[in-house]
């Protein structure tokens, strides 16, 4: 598809602006609010394949929208998000909407009350069109263990990744990442603006990465995680994904801050109204650290890599490599701590205040047992287990406390670098482009999560913010994205080294491969019949 | 009951011959209370004895205390559900009561000071950090799967606790103690579980999940139920003059688990038990004499204690052991991740900068905040009254007693140690009969006080006084002087009126007269009895002995 045939398609040229240039079109009045969520809910079934949503909330998407589109014309708008569809991961609440975190134990599950950063970009007008896959309760690094099946990724069903594939789209597809899979496709395949999604040991900028968008995890405590349904309270954080970084920190600007029903959270740092267009590389310098050569690290990924530090380099940035010696550490620590922490937050689904309950009732115990076995999968089970075994007395020490020591240690690495006059590092996401389905399951998802967050874990282990910017398409034709990694709370000064970085690589518009109307129309149909029970 | 009386030996005799009989004889109800009782005996005079038989060495009961103390908040703990015992089941349940995922707590900052208060009053250290941790258990009425408590760094350490009790055959000597307070944490109170073994179900009420409560762990430094009992009596009206819990126990507020072993002193502790569902201090200072006297019988017969923990049952007076705790828990502690670490500062100069210190706690603050405690009271009460040191604890008891006799006082010019007489007998006599609390009381300090004034100024007798008394508390709308003067019950002070009395009487007895004269001047009393009598009381004694002596001689 080339510029003529997106012009005989404006709907797609419409969806397919940044938050800022739409905005601006609902402000012209070249577009409604309304037509615009029409627009993106069209989109969503047109591009049904990809299973990015659990819940489609068209009615009440489509009230918000009214009532944006009577702010719209009285020239009262709310601000830059004011009647800008956009998407939310289904483990974060959203009130008199389903929220399942992609599990049979939250099926049906409509919690009373939004999540804070939902409620926040509610009361921005922003209109919530649909809430996104993941992986059961965001454990996985694919997208590929939810309850309602995998999600795939758009970029496979694009003109790059279709033209130099000869079989059936329905069994060639790659993985979208995870575990916020759905949330990076809704924004791929440009039926949200924005989405949501919760990053504990890279959930959100692997599939970002992956898919081709932006994905900001900003700093620990910036975004109040009240109704995030938690995977590791002390390493989640709500994500952003967006289709360029002034969009993303439009987003954080107002997301940000304290929140006092979230006693984690820090009074944000004083942010200007927007990212300078100029900045002047020549004061800033770039950390290439050593041990994220890790093996598996693919050639594609790691010519992006040089080639972005070299623009860095030809820019004035000094650019250094660092060390980062616990670094091979983190995975290992993260699975205890991570298991540990899911143990004790999944102690609470026992089937008796909300969602399954087991039909067996012969004693309290043997129902908690059967609704917990019935309700979780085997990812979840299996790390309830570990994490109860690390937990036990006689282990605390072994695991539990080794696992923390040697998450001060990654810290510390982090907080010497820093304090060496590094800016930001600059390291890959993921270690390649996205896996095909069929190859990905062939491995467990343990192996999946440890491969996947070798990059983007550490930064969870040591709270600090970073944002994976797409960089380029890879021989295969599928996304390839960079990661940046800043100081604890300077995420603004991260996102205006990444806008900067942005802007210097050109990654191009998803094309959806032509042949698709075809496939669409089929796949779509047999995807509806397999999740009917889901829709909204 | 023939053991209170038997002394030592006798104990002992009995314990042995117990002991010899078959262990299921301890449950055995109307034994049981035979053993129970003469333990309790026992224990009163125990070094005493001890002493006196040295040959044969006496095991002793060793007592630590765990007592849940339920904060008297508006809010819970960590959400801001209304604390009250009243409502309708499931009508104070906030979303992070019911655990909904997502949901996160928020610390109430008052329960904290609370917390510090007491540490405070129970003088221990206030640690200026303490963390949270995740207590993880699976049951019906917690539902989270954990409680959120302070397993790693309590908020408060080392504290002590001083409380007294009775000794000696008329009760009146105070003997005063002290046990160490190891640790106060702050956690989660759990819901209720209701059983209904008919329709096999389980109704659950969330009303009570997330109050907030101090643990307070006391040493095993006692050595019976009536130490035990004197001490959680203490301890309830240090947290009732805080304010920081209303104590009651059959109603909740204050929850004591007695950790009870034996063991022969100077040598190791022995295995203990847990005793819970205590609901008084009365049945506490039972179910620990009990449990003691158990433990013995099973050592002297051969046996091992079992570390389990048992109920005390009430209406028996035993206790037995609980089946559905049994078995080693694992409670999988883990640090809360949603609370960073509590913060107290010592006063406004230790605030870090930028912080609002009205939003914090403040150890000074506090303690200027903090009310007079009972123990001062009660020396104050003796020091500044000329009261007996027993009288100060029974006015210190009873709540608004102390007051109520502090208004009495300032209302007379009578001397309080008199004043203490009327509240001690008349007040507390006719209050107890009635089963009734000080607040409930007919009489005013006003009307005790105007009654008083009258026996001071002679216009009654403190014998017609009393009758006086009981008419007030009949019928509390009638004035004492209305009483008085309905009734004729004003002293008769007219001297003519009263010679002729003490004529009459002279008259009619002219045996006693002339015995008197003989130079037996007690055979006066009897005439002076008998006037009494005729005046129905209405005679100041010191003056018809006066009119009786000069008519006699």
């Amino acid at each position: 598809m080339s510029a003529s045939s997106a012009a005989r398609r404006p709907v797609e040229a419409m969806l397919g602006l940044s938050i800022r240039e739409v905005s601006q079109a609902l402000r012209d009045g070249k577009v409604s609010a309304t037509e615009l969520c029409r627009k993106c809910i069209n989109q969503i079934q047109r591009t049904r394949y990809l299973n990015a949503y659990i819940t489609i909330a068209e009615e009440t998407a489509m009230e918000q929208a009214e009532r944006a589109d009577k702010r719209l014309r009285t020239g009262k708008t709310l601000g830059p998000l004011d009647g800008i569809p956009f998407s939310v991961k289904d483990n974060f609440c959203t009130e008199n909407i389903k929220t399942t975190c992609a599990s049979n134990m939250l099926k049906g599950y409509v919690p009373p009350f939004s999540a804070t950063v939902v409620q926040k970009l509610l009361d921005q007008g922003a209109v919530l069109v649909g809430k996104t896959n993941l992986d059961e309760f965001a454990m996985g690094a694919g997208s590929t263990d939810g309850a309602f099946g995998p999600v795939r990724n758009p970029w496979s069903y694009a003109a790059p990744y279709r033209e130099q594939s000869a079989e059936d789209p329905d069994s060639d597809w790659t993985i979208t990442g995870g575990s916020s899979g759905g949330s990076a496709a809704a924004v791929a395949s440009l039926s949200s603006f924005l989405a949501l999604g919760s990053d504990t040991g890279g959930s959100t900028r692997n599939p970002g990465s992956l898919c081709g968008v932006v994905a900001l995890k900003p700093s620990y405590g910036l975004l109040s995680r009240h109704g995030l349904i938690p995977l590791v309270n002390s390493m989640d954080v709500p994500g952003i994904m967006t289709r360029s970084v002034h969009d993303a920190a439009t987003v954080l600007r107002i997301l940000q801050g304290r929140d006092e029903r979230d006693s984690t959270t820090v009074q944000a740092p004083n942010t200007p109204p927007s990212l300078p267009e100029h900045f002047d590389m020549r004061k800033i310098c770039v950390g290439i650290p050593k041990e994220y050569h890790a093996p598996g690290l693919s050639e594609d990924t790691l010519a992006q890599w040089s080639r972005v530090a070299d623009i860095f380099e030809n820019a004035g940035a000094r650019v250094k490599e660092v060390s980062l010696p616990h670094t091979p550490y983190s995975i290992v620590c993260y699975h205890v701590l991570c298991c540990c922490e899911v143990a004790s937050n999944m102690a609470r689904f026992d089937g008796l205040e909300y969602g399954h309950r087991s039909a067996v009732d012969s004693s309290t115990d043997a129902m908690y047992a059967t609704t917990r076995h019935e309700g979780f999968n085997n990812v979840v089970r299996r790390r309830i287990l570990s994490g109860n075994y690390f937990l036990l007395k006689s282990n605390y020490e072994r695991y539990f406390v080794k696992a923390q020591q040697m998450r001060r240690l990654i810290a510390e690495d982090f907080k010497k670098v820093f304090s060496s006059g590094i800016d930001v590092l600059l390291t890959p996401t993921t270690l390649s482009d996205a896996a095909r389905y069929a190859d990905f399951i062939t491995e467990d998802n343990r192996t999946r999560s440890a491969q996947e967050d070798v990059f983007t874990q550490p930064v969870n282990m040591a709270g600090l913010p970073a944002v994976t910017v797409p960089t380029a398409l890879s021989q295969r034709g599928l996304p390839i994205g960079l990661q940046l990694i800043g100081q604890t709370l300077q995420d603004w000064k991260l996102l205006t080294i990444a806008h900067w970085m942005e802007k210097q690589l050109h990654f191009p518009m998803i094309r959806f491969h032509r042949d698709l109307n075809e496939n669409e129309r089929e796949q779509n149909r047999s995807i509806r019949e397999r999740t009917h029970t889901v829709g909204s | 009951m023939a053991a209170s009386t038997s002394g030592y030996s006798g104990v002992l005799f009995r314990l042995r011959k117990y002991a010899n009989k078959s262990q299921s004889l301890c449950h055995i109800g109307n034994s049981n209370f035979i053993i129970r009782t003469t333990w309790t005996t026992g224990c009163k005079h125990q070094h005493q004895l001890n002493t006196q038989i040295e040959s044969l060495p006496q095991m002793v009961g060793v007592v630590g205390l765990e007592i849940h103390a339920q904060i008297h908040s508006k809010s819970k703990l960590f959400s801001g559900s209304h604390v009250s015992f009243s409502d309708p089941p499931n009508s104070l349940v906030s979303h992070f009561d019911a655990s909904l995922p997502g949901t996160l707590p928020v610390l109430n900052r008052r329960c904290v000071e609370a917390a510090v208060l007491t540490g405070l009053a129970l003088n221990c250290t206030i640690n200026k950090k303490s963390l949270f941790d995740r207590k993880h258990y699976f049951y019906a009425d917690m539902p989270a799967g954990y409680q959120i408590t302070q397993q790693r760094l309590p908020i408060a350490v080392n504290g002590t606790l001083s409380y007294s009790h009775f000794e000696g055959r008329k009760r009146n000597h105070v003997v005063t103690k002290s046990v160490k307070i190891k640790q106060i944490q702050l956690e989660q109170d759990s819901g209720k579980s209701l059983h209904d073994d008919e329709r096999s179900q389980t109704l659950i009420d969330l009303n009570r999940a997330g109050v907030g409560l101090m643990e307070l762990v006391m040493e095993p430094e006692m050595c019976c139920g009536e130490e035990a009992g004197a001490a959680v009596r203490e301890l309830q009206l240090i947290l009732q003059a805080l304010g920081t819990c209303q104590a009651n126990m059959a109603e909740g507020q204050l929850r004591v688990d007695a950790n009870v072993s034996v063991h022969h002193p100077g040598e190791p502790l022995g295995v203990r038990t847990e005793v819970k569902n205590i609901n008084s201090v009365r049945h506490l200072a039972k179910a620990i004499d009990y449990e003691i006297q158990r433990q013995m019988e099973v050592l002297q017969s051969g046996g091992t204690v079992l570390n389990e923990t048992r109920a005390f049952d009430s209406k028996s007076g035993i206790t037995i052991p609980m089946r559905d705790k049994e078995g080693l828990q694992d409670y999988r502690f883990m640090p809360e991740p949603n609370l960073p670490p509590l913060f107290v500062y010592e006063s406004e100069a230790s605030v870090p900068a930028g912080a609002d210190s009205t939003q914090l706690v403040l150890i000074d603050r506090l303690s200027s905040q903090l009310p007079e405690l009972p123990s001062v009271t009660r020396t104050r009460l003796v020091e500044t009254y000329g009261i007996l040191r027993e009288h100060s604890f029974t006015l210190v008891n009873e709540d608004g007693l102390v007051d109520y006799f502090e208004s009495v006082v300032k209302m007379t010019k009578t001397e309080p140690r008199k004043v203490i007489g009327w509240v001690m007998n008349e007040l507390m006599g006719n209050l107890n009969l009635q089963n009734l609390k000080v607040s409930q009381s007919p009489v005013s300090p006003c009307a005790l006080a105007e009654m008083i004034n009258l026996v001071r100024s002679g216009h009654i007798s403190s014998s017609t006084a009393k009758k006086v008394f009981q008419e007030m508390w009949k019928t509390p709308e009638k004035t004492v002087e209305q009483i008085v003067k309905e009734q004729d019950l004003w002293m008769i002070n007219d001297k003519e009126e009263l010679r002729q009395i003490c004529q009459r009487i002279v008259d009619s007895h002219s045996e006693e007269v002339q015995i008197i004269r003989g130079g037996n001047k007690k055979v006066l009393n009897k005439l002076m009895g008998e006037i009494q009598k005729e005046t129905k009381g209405k005679t100041n004694p010191l003056q018809v002995k006066a009119i009786l002596e000069e008519m006699i001689f």
